[in-house]
Parts: C-alpha cells; structure tokens; sequence
C-alpha cells in the first residue's frame, strides 16, 4: 500500500537528530514523515549524558557546536520547552602538573583558530567551580556557557514541537527497503511504502545500512557507550567534569541523581539491537569518579546502561547531501558526542534539502571522506 | 579479582542448599553466596540458632524441618560465603558481587539462581506511610530477632502466610486488632474441584492451613471479603478504612497494619540476563522459561526453587536436586542417562509436592481489583509516582513501560522497579486494552542490587601510579 498524502521528506530515524531535521523542514513548509523502528529516542538519544558540550570539541566541529550552543542559549524559543539545560559549565581537569600543558597546547591551538570559548584555570578557580572536586587536581580548561541538559525532556519537546509543525511522526515502522521510483525514492516498511523526493538518513547505530540501500558504502563501527547513574545526593558540583587521560565524565542531574559517563565501552549486538554493560571496563569510571570526588564513595548506583550508536573512523559525524544518490541526505556517525549538535544539524538539513546549500561549515563532515579513501585503498 | 568454580549457587535456601549438597556429591567444587549472615533463605531464616528454643515451637513444623537440609549442606563441603549481595550476572556465566564493601567477579561452569521469591507488589491508597510493612518482613523480623509488634496489629491479605503469620503471632503472644481477608468470595468453589488430587497426596498442608484459619477466626475479629483497604495518617498510619463485598465501610484506628498478596518469583537476575520468560496466568506473574531441570534460555543458567515459579519449600529442595544432577551431568561427573535415573524418583516426589498448588493457586488468587489501583495510590515509591501520572501517559499513546519511565521516572530508583514493575503493566494493560504479557515489564538496568561506586572501583586494578 503506498501512502495516500503526498510527502516532501521521508526523515529514517526518530532520535533528536532525525526529529530535528523533521522540526526546521516542517517549519520551511515541507511536508515530513518520520519513520521509527520501535518507538522515539529507543537507542542512543534515550541513552544519552545529554552534555551540552562545546570543550576541547574536534576543529572541524567548532563553527557549528558554537552555533549550536547559541540555540541551546535560546532552546525555549525553538522547541517551547527549556529542555532541563542548564549553562553551568563543562570542565576538563588536569589531575597532576603532567597533564597541564595538554590543556595549555589545546587552548593555543584554539585560539590560534580564533576562538575564544575555552580558557585555562588553576587550582584556585578550579575549586571555586567545584568544591567538591579533590584539591589534588591542579588546573582545568572550561567553557564557562557550556552545559547539560535532560535527554527524555529534550526528546519531549522536539517531538512536540515536531508534530506541531506538522511533522507525522510513524513508530513501529522499520524501513526494509530504499529503492528508486523515478525521480523520488521509495521507502518500504513492515506495514506500508511511502515515496518522496527526499530522504534524510539519520539512523543512528542502523545508519550504514540505510546508507548501503541507496549505495553509498561507508565504513561505520559501532559504540555502546556506558553511563551510571546514583541514588540522589545533596548538591555536590554543577559544572559537568572530565578528566585528561581518563574515562570520565562526571555531572550532578536536576534531580540530584550522579551522572557518570565518559566514553567506556560496553558491548553491542546491532542485529538484536541490545547492548550489555562491561562491569570490568566501568569499574574504570567509579573509579576515576571516587579518586577526582572522594566524598562519593559511598554513593549507591542504582543504574547502568549502554546506548547504541555508529562510530566513524576519525570520530566526526557524516552530515550532508550523499555522493551517490541525489535527494539522500545523510546525519549520523555522531561518535558518542552529538547531543549538543542536534539543534544545528537539523538546521544544515533543513539548509541543503530547501534551499540546495548551506552557509554553515560542513565540509569536512561529507561522506565524501570515506568513500574517496576507500577509491584510494 | 575473578575465581572460577563448577558451580555458582546464588542463594541459601532450600533450593541453594539442596543443590549444593546433590552437587557436592557428585564431587563438584561448589560457591554458594547469599546475602543473610547465615543459611536458611527467608523460609528457614535463622534456623541454626532458633533450632531447639521455644521460638521454634512457635513457629511451627516447617521451619523447624529447615535444619536438616541446613546441617546436610554445613558438611557437604560446599563453600559458603554469607553476606554477599550479587548485583549482575552476565553471559559466561559470570557473576559480580560485593562482600565486605568490596566487589568481585565469579566465572562459573554453570549459575544456579536460587534467589526465591518477593511478595506480591499490591499498592492502594496510604502504602507507604511508615507503619505499613508486608508481613513477609514482620515474620522476618520474628524469625530472626524473635520480634513481635509492641501494640496490636491489623492484617490484612490473602493467601497462606497471613494467616500462618496470624497464628504463629498468638503463639507467641502478639496481640491483633483484626485480621481483614481480602480473599475473594466464592473462591472456596472454584478452587474445591482441584482439591480432589491434591488432597490425596498432601492432606498435612491442608489440615495446616485450616488449623491457622481455626485459629485466627476464634481468636480475632475476623472480616472476610475485604475488597478495598486505604491506610490513613500524617507521618505515619493512624487509621485504616475498608470495604467488604457487600459494601460496608469501616474506619479503624490502626499503628501497624500488614499486608500480603501472595509471592512473586524472584525475576530481575533473568530479566537482567535478558532470559526468555513466561506469563503464569494461574499465579499471575511471569517466571523464566524453564527446560525440565532448570535451565533457562541461557547456556549454563538454572533456576530452582519459588524463582521458577511460586511451589514451597518442599518443592524447591527438589528442584534444586535435579538441577545439580543435570549440571553434574554437564560437568561430565555424570552420565545424561545416570542424572534420567538419579532425578527420576526426585521428579516423582517434586509432583506430589506441587500437586496442591492448583488448589492454592485457585484458593488464594488475589482479587482482580488489585493489581490496578484508583488514581491516588503511589505506583512507584521511589520516585513518588501515582497511579494517575502512569494512566496519562497510557492517554497519550500506547507507550510500553520502558517510555513510561522515561517521562515519569517510574521504576528508576534504588528498587530497580521490584516494587512498581507490575503496577505498571497492570496500569498500562488496563488502560491500553491490551493485556500484561503483551505490554510487558521494564528492562532490567543493572545493578539489580544497589553497588556503591567505592565497591565498583575497586574491580578496576589498573595501576594509576
């Protein structure tokens, strides 16, 4: 059965990047159908520590995280919603004076480029931000506007907004089929076909798959990040914490609960679509939080888990119009770090399928990248 | 920090120690881990001390019969490690654990989970005002420290341990102010046709039963067919209401008031290993798929005693025997033939155990109301959600519990969902149409037991130097 009202953008994928992109298109005039496999936010937007991060990020992601974390300043206006954000900081510590010139080679090569977000404090401003962070560490880069925000509000909200755009939002449909039918492309699901001239691939973990159907080949890994989190304490920090050369990132939610993340890996099962947490390789985050905040020791977890997502070789994200297929655009591989980027990419999407091209920096984020070093091999 | 053994046995009641000790026969290097400071599980609590002191009296034939299986497993040669609070296990199998505030992973050849059951999640209106407790947890309390509540207590429930309870309370000189029946009415007739088997088999259960309720209705105000209780106070209960069939209403003063809606298995270790599970519509709860000795759907993974389904002591020593003889069997210790022959007059018995639970299942089915309570109530207490906030989630969808959680932060406390997971399949079934299996339960986020981050680092040895 083919779909009965005519659609302008078929968006795969509905975690925040999928919803976003569907959000900026509905608000151009466009007509979108987000398509679902299980339900909104099931994999890595559910899953995600929800920083709000522009430290230490890759220089080809700088212009638009910065772009980002303006939206971000100014989310309720987008999504009529604050999303639990909060700009109490993000912090990078250098735990002994061996780590300092790090941050200190870091924060030249930034400025170097121009930027100014980021700025390098000692022990004594360090424990100003964060008094409960052990007076052994001895410096820290900080971007004093970033933040964090609340990942189910944010889904909430750009759900929201999304269908009050007019976006038709399909849970339970998972797409089995990409195929060509003349000009536009036809999507086919377990319960129905839609066609469209557009489609935005924004798959997260299944990205590459979707990818593969309309022929654009890119090599993707997968991440299974794990997080902790606590029973709830008193406040102890607002800055979200990090620390040069070790698993950890380390923030305190609205409800009090202790957030610990920091990029270890569990185990993914992309078939199943399950993951598992690796109890070994967290015991690395409790312990990197125990030694940077000694007071937590005796806290309670009371949950883990491991959110899904696809990895791309240099760790950026592939966002733009495909090589190969005219009408596929492509937003994935965010590398376990695109939660902050969701409001901006959405944007750029919105940008290339309208108006055929956007001001914003994406150049080095093209799936070009992969398949021309493949060409190479 | 990681040891390997035969056998991981999770849990020293009747089911662990049993198969600890068919297991040790067969000369397997056994572990048996569990959380209380001695053997017993929750049905034999305490039993090497109490064994032989008037408070055994009180409590009666079968706990006192507890010591036997306990001084079998004291000389099988099993290791023993009491105290220690399992938090996840994983495909291997692999267990992690904590024991005197430190953490440590066991591989195992094959994981017994002997872990029990909980009772019955059964919210209504005031159940988490201090001075509601189960009576699971007050019989604990009388089992382990010999404590009997101070002042008069109410009761109210459904089931076999309530009025075990009940009695065993008089004995010892408790005092209860009245003893609320929330048994539905005409349940005697629907269950009376399983009786006919059963009562051939194990006449002494049944004559048990009878005697507490002779007991209880003689010697305390005794109301049948409660349909509705609320417990209400400030900071604690200080009255009670409720409702009988036929629509009376009563408020009562109350300090202490105990509840009880039967037993559940204990779930979250498979749910955790994401095993396959079944819907029991005859106890109403799920339990994990079982192979006829115990396996789950997970390589090397059994399950015995009320954790394979609500069946009593008795059978739960049972089926711990025959699970040791298959895992024997796996550990070549044994021929697949040898453990048939073993196990086949074990099986034999394990029927005439079970056989009156159709009886009981029938008897004491919790009334239909319970499990999805008027708006007020609080679902979830960890995180203070209300029955109301999880219907209106159902109105704005057909979400699953796992979305629920998400948006009302049901189920993401310390509990880990034990106590509100089937609420909120209840809630959401009712209110979606559709029914419990198909809706489901949370997905299970370890640690099943709360770990401190002190406890977790210390499995990290990396050296940091």
């Amino acid at each position: 059965m083919m779909s009965a009202e005519p659609i302008d953008t078929i968006v795969i994928g509905g975690g925040l990047h999928g919803l976003s992109a569907a959000l900026h298109l509905a608000r151009a005039g466009r007509r979108v159908v987000v398509l679902e496999r299980s339900w909104v936010g099931r994999h890595a937007s559910g899953a995600s520590a929800a920083g709000v991060r522009t430290l230490n990020r890759h220089p080809a992601e700088i212009p638009i995280s910065l772009e980002a974390m303006d939206m971000w300043s100014n989310i309720e206006a987008i999504v009529g919603d604050h999303c639990g954000f909060h700009a109490n900081g993000q912090i990078l510590v250098a735990e002994h004076p061996r780590h300092v010139p790090v941050l200190e080679q870091r924060l030249a090569s930034t400025q170097a480029a121009g930027y100014r977000h980021e700025e390098l404090i000692d022990r004594a401003e360090l424990l100003r931000l964060v008094p409960a962070i052990s007076p052994h560490c001895t410096a820290a880069l900080v971007a004093r506007q970033d933040g964090a925000a609340d990942p189910h509000r944010t889904l909430q909200a750009f759900r929201r907004s999304a269908e009050a755009a007019g976006v038709v939002i399909n849970e339970g449909f998972g797409v089995t089929a990409v195929e060509r039918c003349g000009s536009d492309w036809r999507v086919s699901t377990g319960q129905r076909d839609f066609v469209a001239p557009t489609i935005v691939n924004a798959a997260g973990a299944w990205a590459g798959r979707i990818a593969a159907m309309i022929g654009d080949d890119i090599p993707l890994g997968h991440k299974a990040s794990m997080m902790i989190v606590t029973e709830r304490v008193a406040p102890l920090l607002k800055p979200v914490t990090s620390v040069v050369g070790r698993p950890l990132s380390f923030k305190q939610s609205d409800q009090g609960t202790l957030v610990i993340g920091g990029g270890l890996q569990g185990r993914a099962d992309i078939d199943r679509q399950k993951s598992f947490v690796n109890f070994a390789e967290l015991a690395k985050a409790a312990r990197a939080a125990t030694d940077l905040f000694p007071s937590v020791g005796t806290v309670r977890i009371v949950r883990t888990w491991t959110g899904m997502e696809a990895k791309t070789d240099d760790y950026l994200p592939i966002v733009g119009a495909s090589p190969v297929a005219s009408g596929v655009f492509h937003a994935f591989g965010f590398s376990g770090h695109g939660f902050q980027l969701v409001p901006v990419v959405g944007a750029i999407l919105a940008d290339l399928i309208v108006h055929g091209a956007t001001t914003r920096s994406i150049e080095r984020l093209s799936a070009d990248r992969f398949l021309r070093r493949r060409a190479a091999e | 920090m990681s040891r390997r053994v035969d056998l991981l046995i999770v849990g020293a009641g009747p089911a662990g120690l049993s198969a600890a000790v068919m297991a040790r026969r067969h000369g397997l290097d056994v572990l048996v881990v569990d959380e209380q400071p001695a053997p017993g599980g929750q049905i034999w609590r305490n039993i090497e001390a109490v064994s032989g002191t008037p408070r055994a009296a009180i409590l009666g034939k079968a706990y006192g019969d507890g010591i036997d299986v306990v001084r079998r497993f004291r000389t099988s040669g099993a290791r023993y490690e009491p105290g220690t609070r399992v938090w996840q296990v994983e495909p291997g199998p692999r267990a992690y654990m904590t024991r005197n505030g430190t953490a440590s992973c066991i591989e195992a050849g094959c994981l017994l989970l002997a872990t029990g059951a909980q009772e019955r999640p059964a919210p209504f209106p005031g159940w988490t005002l201090p001075g509601v407790m189960t009576v699971g947890a007050a019989q604990i309390a009388l089992k382990s420290s010999g404590q009997i509540p101070s002042g008069p207590v109410w009761i109210a429930g459904c089931g076999p341990l309530p009025l075990l309870y009940a009695a065993q309370l008089l004995k010892a000189g408790g005092r209860i102010a009245g003893f609320l029946d929330t048994t539905p009415p005409g349940r005697m007739t629907a269950a009376l046709p399983k009786l006919s088997a059963a009562a051939f088999a194990v006449p002494f259960d049944l004559l048990k039963g009878m005697g507490w309720l002779a007991a209880v209705r003689r010697r305390v105000p005794y109301v049948p067919r409660v349909t509705e209780i609320e417990a209400i106070g400030g900071d604690a209960v200080e009255r009670l209401r409720y409702v009988t069939a036929d629509g009376r209403s009563a408020t009562v003063a109350a300090h202490l008031l105990l509840v009880h809606e039967g037993l559940v298995p204990t779930i979250h270790p498979t749910l955790a290993l994401d095993c396959l599970h079944v819907w029991n519509p005859d106890q109403d709860c799920f339990m994990p798929q079982l192979d006829g000795w115990g396996e789950t759907s997970e390589p090397g993974v059994f399950v015995a005693g009320d954790g394979a389904g609500i069946g009593g002591a008795a059978a739960a020593c049972l089926r711990g025997e025959i699970a040791a003889l298959r895992i024997a069997a796996r550990t070549g210790r044994l021929s697949d033939a040898g453990a048939a022959a073993v196990a086949e007059p074990i099986r034999t018995r394990l029927r005439r155990a079970l056989a009156i639970r159709p009886f009981l299942d029938r008897l004491f089915r919790p009334r239909a109301d319970l499990f999805v309570p008027v708006d007020r109530t609080i679902a979830c207490r960890c995180e203070e959600v209300n029955v109301a906030s999880i219907r209106a989630q159902a109105a704005a969808g057909r979400p699953g519990p796992n979305q629920v959680k998400a948006f009302t932060r049901a189920g993401m406390g310390p509990c880990q969902g034990r106590q509100c997971n089937y609420t909120v399949a209840h809630v959401l079934a009712a209110t979606e149409g559709r029914t419990v299996p198909d809706v489901g339960l949370y997905r299970v986020r370890p640690p099943w037991k709360p770990v401190t981050l002190s406890e977790l680092a210390a499995l990290d040895t990396t050296d940091m130097a």
